[in-house]
């Protein structure tokens, strides 16, 4: 392979990443403050039903992305409603909101299967996109390629270095303590929820209007994506860095899966795209397992130099959830 | 209002929920132009109007129900058994292969079919054990644990179908050869049901009922899953009642992808599962776990799913729309619970 095709391949890399950052920011500030929204891979792909329907019948990708937005807010309101004002289970909501808006993307975008509708055009940014090497691989990109790396930093920004941000890290850890300190637990977390799911909602237009355009109905290959979100908001430990460079640790095991497979003709295409899922339940592992008790027994045992190596590794790929995810608050 | 039993007010609000799930599909329906109650009316002739349509109905109500059976032992002690899809797609592999095994020998039929029954359980098990491995030794959550094990299950299918155990010549999404009909569950004639597969069916849901009802295992379960700290306390060995239960289910799931195998298919086919292990967890939702309710309400779920099968053909609308009201149906149920209790809760203050 020359370089210029590998660069493009790396360029294509950061195109396909975008809607997993929507997604996965997006649930890491509902996380953040202490929901769980599960329905996710639901949620893209109706809003990738939707924002394509949106975008054929208007003829703006605009309103097809405003669409999505629309919906995927929606979805996490009625998961904030239920859980934070009627107390149900979040992750029994949202599992079936995860399969309910899957069926109604296949019912309703019947009509709209197949057609062919506008789609995202590349937007070169002048003077950087002559940049060698950096050129090519960041500033010949399309709009929401550009505003999915924004959003890494702005959330990172937001979380970790306004007084807002440590607010929503204190609803999401000590939801009583910040309410002491003023703030309206659960008004909060109805709005970061529907942040969230307005983040969550732009993923699905991202897929149909650029990375894979069309609406196919059940062959449109988003089936997974989701779930596969959800995980890598906990590999990044609930932190948009970490989960941003998750999410395009993903997309390069896929596109390494699609470089590898004329290569390798005796295994299935299927195959290698599921390449990735024992890997996430590897990464999960590594992530979670230093949290386990029986570690810490066993470590206890050992000598002290391997004891502080392992313990040192283990720290430093360790992620724990913001404490009170899941707990709903009672204000009074 | 406060003379209304606590029972007329649970029943209130629960034909409430279903009237708000119809009236959600019926919204569905009209927003996609299509004649709703044309399409309700297709829904029931496709599952009741004959006998060969109600078996077929049977015929989705087995694995569904046990599916259903394994996860109310998970619910039970507080787990989310997701990858129950992938844990009846492995049972399914195992029957598959245990069955090609016979295949030439001399094993008299009855023989090789219970034997891939029992290696589906083991397989299912096994799958099952591995996401409870992942959650109580790993520390990893088993939703994803069960759901990245899902995916690699759906992988491990495709790669035996189109690799090792390929048709002559080719490989394709049809599956792997079908077995001749002595390894098929003997069947009723001119149906697809298989009297077998009902029974097995039966006898599983009730030994989930008596397990969860009348034992101090099922008793000690539910304490787990209530409160897993003041269960430890109390002395009950929480790791292993939750190894426990993942392998329960996945004996149930693994017997209703056997079943998928020897009384269905007849070969392993790409999407095996047919998606009854997530359907089962919307039933156990809804019957809110209790055993017995699961028997009707997943005959519902799988007369929805069969009936809908002829909407393309007759009304060109997406079989989707089964999905639509039983989703729509559970959520509906469990926001109306949630008022319910903010309700009576105002009532009593």
């Amino acid at each position: 392979m020359t370089g210029i095709s590998i660069l493009i391949g790396l360029a294509g890399i950061i195109t396909a990443a975008a809607p997993i950052v929507f997604a996965t920011i997006g649930e890491t500030i509902t996380e953040r403050a202490g929901v769980i929204n599960l329905s996710v891979n639901g949620t893209i792909i109706l809003t990738a039903m939707v924002g394509f329907a949106t975008a054929v019948t208007t003829g703006s990708t605009l309103l097809g992305f405003l669409a999505g937005m629309l919906v995927g807010g929606l979805v996490s309101l009625i998961i904030a409603f239920s859980s934070i004002t009627l107390k149900q289970s979040q992750v029994a909501v949202g599992f079936v909101l995860a399969l309910l808006c899957r069926d109604l993307a296949y019912f309703l975008g019947n009509p709209f299967m197949g057609l062919s509708g506008p789609r995202l055009s590349n937007f070169h940014i002048p003077l950087l996109k002559d940049i060698p090497l950096l050129g090519v691989l960041f500033f010949r990109q399309d709009v929401m390629t550009y505003l999915s790396i924004l959003l890494i930093f702005a959330a990172w920004i937001w979380i970790f270095r306004t007084r807002p941000g440590l607010m929503l890290q204190g609803i999401g850890e000590r939801p009583a303590a910040a309410f002491v300190r003023g703030a309206n637990v659960n008004l909060m977390r109805y709005v970061y929820t529907v942040i969230g799911g307005a983040l969550v909602g732009l993923a699905g237009p991202v897929y149909s209007l650029s990375v894979k355009a069309g609406w196919k109905g059940t062959i449109s290959g988003l089936d997974g994506i989701g779930w596969i979100a959800l995980a890598i908001t906990i590999f990044g430990g609930w932190n948009p860095l970490r989960a941003a460079f998750g999410a395009y640790l993903f997309a390069l095991l896929q596109w390494a899966g699609l470089v590898l497979q004329p290569s390798l003709p005796n295994i299935p295409s299927q195959v290698l795209q599921v390449a990735p899922f024992p890997l996430m339940i590897l990464a999960l592992l590594l992530v979670n397992i230093g949290n386990t008790e029986w570690i810490e027994r066993t470590l206890a045992g050992l000598p002290e130099d391997v004891r502080r190596l392992i313990a040192k590794i283990l720290r430093s790929l360790r992620a724990s959830p913001p404490a009170s995810l899941g707990v709903p608050f009672e204000q009074d | 209002m406060q003379k209304l039993s606590d029972r007329g007010i649970n029943l209130l609000f629960q034909s409430g929920a279903i009237l708000l799930a119809l009236l959600f599909t019926t919204i569905v329906l009209v927003l996609s132009d299509a004649p709703p109650i044309e399409a309700y009316r297709n829904i029931l002739i496709g599952s009741f109007s004959s006998w060969k349509q109600f078996s077929d109905v049977l015929v989705a109500w087995v694995p569904l129900l046990l599916a259903t059976a394994g996860l109310l032992v998970t619910f039970t002690a507080g787990l989310w058994n997701i990858g129950i899809e992938g844990q009846i797609t492995l049972g399914a592999i195992f029957c598959t292969g245990l069955l090609r095994l016979t295949l030439g020998g001399d094993v008299p039929p009855w023989m090789a079919i219970s034997l891939s029954i029992l290696a589906g359980m083991i397989g299912g098990a096994l799958w099952a054990a591995l996401a409870g491995v992942l959650k109580t030794f790993g520390g990893v959550n088993e939703i994803f644990g069960g759901l990245g094990l899902n995916f690699v299950a759906t992988a491990l299918t495709l790669w035996l179908i189109f690799g090792p155990w390929k048709r002559p010549g080719i490989g394709s999404m049809s599956g792997t050869e079908p077995f001749p009909m002595e390894l098929w569950l003997p069947q009723i004639p001119g149906l697809r049901l298989s009297v077998w597969s009902i029974l097995i069916a039966v006898i599983g849901i009730a030994i989930i009922y008596l397990l969860l009802q009348g034992t101090y295992f099922g008793l000690k379960l539910k304490a787990v899953g209530k409160n897993m700290r003041s269960a430890y306390i109390l002395g009950i060995p929480t790791t292993r009642y939750m190894m426990s239960s993942f392998l329960i289910c996945g004996l149930f799931a693994g017997l209703a992808g056997s079943i998928q195998v020897v009384a269905v298919y007849h070969r392993l086919i790409p999407s095996i599962s047919s998606g009854y292990g997530y359907l089962g967890l919307l039933v156990a939702m809804l019957v809110n776990y209790q055993a017995l309710w699961s028997i009707p309400v997943s005959l519902f779920f799988a007369a929805l799913n069969i009936g809908s099968i002829q909407l393309p053909i007759v009304l060109k609308l997406d079989s989707a729309l089964a999905g639509v009201l039983q989703g729509s149906l559970v959520l509906f149920v469990l926001i109306m619970q949630g008022a319910r209790s903010r309700f009576t809760k105002r009532l009593l203050r």
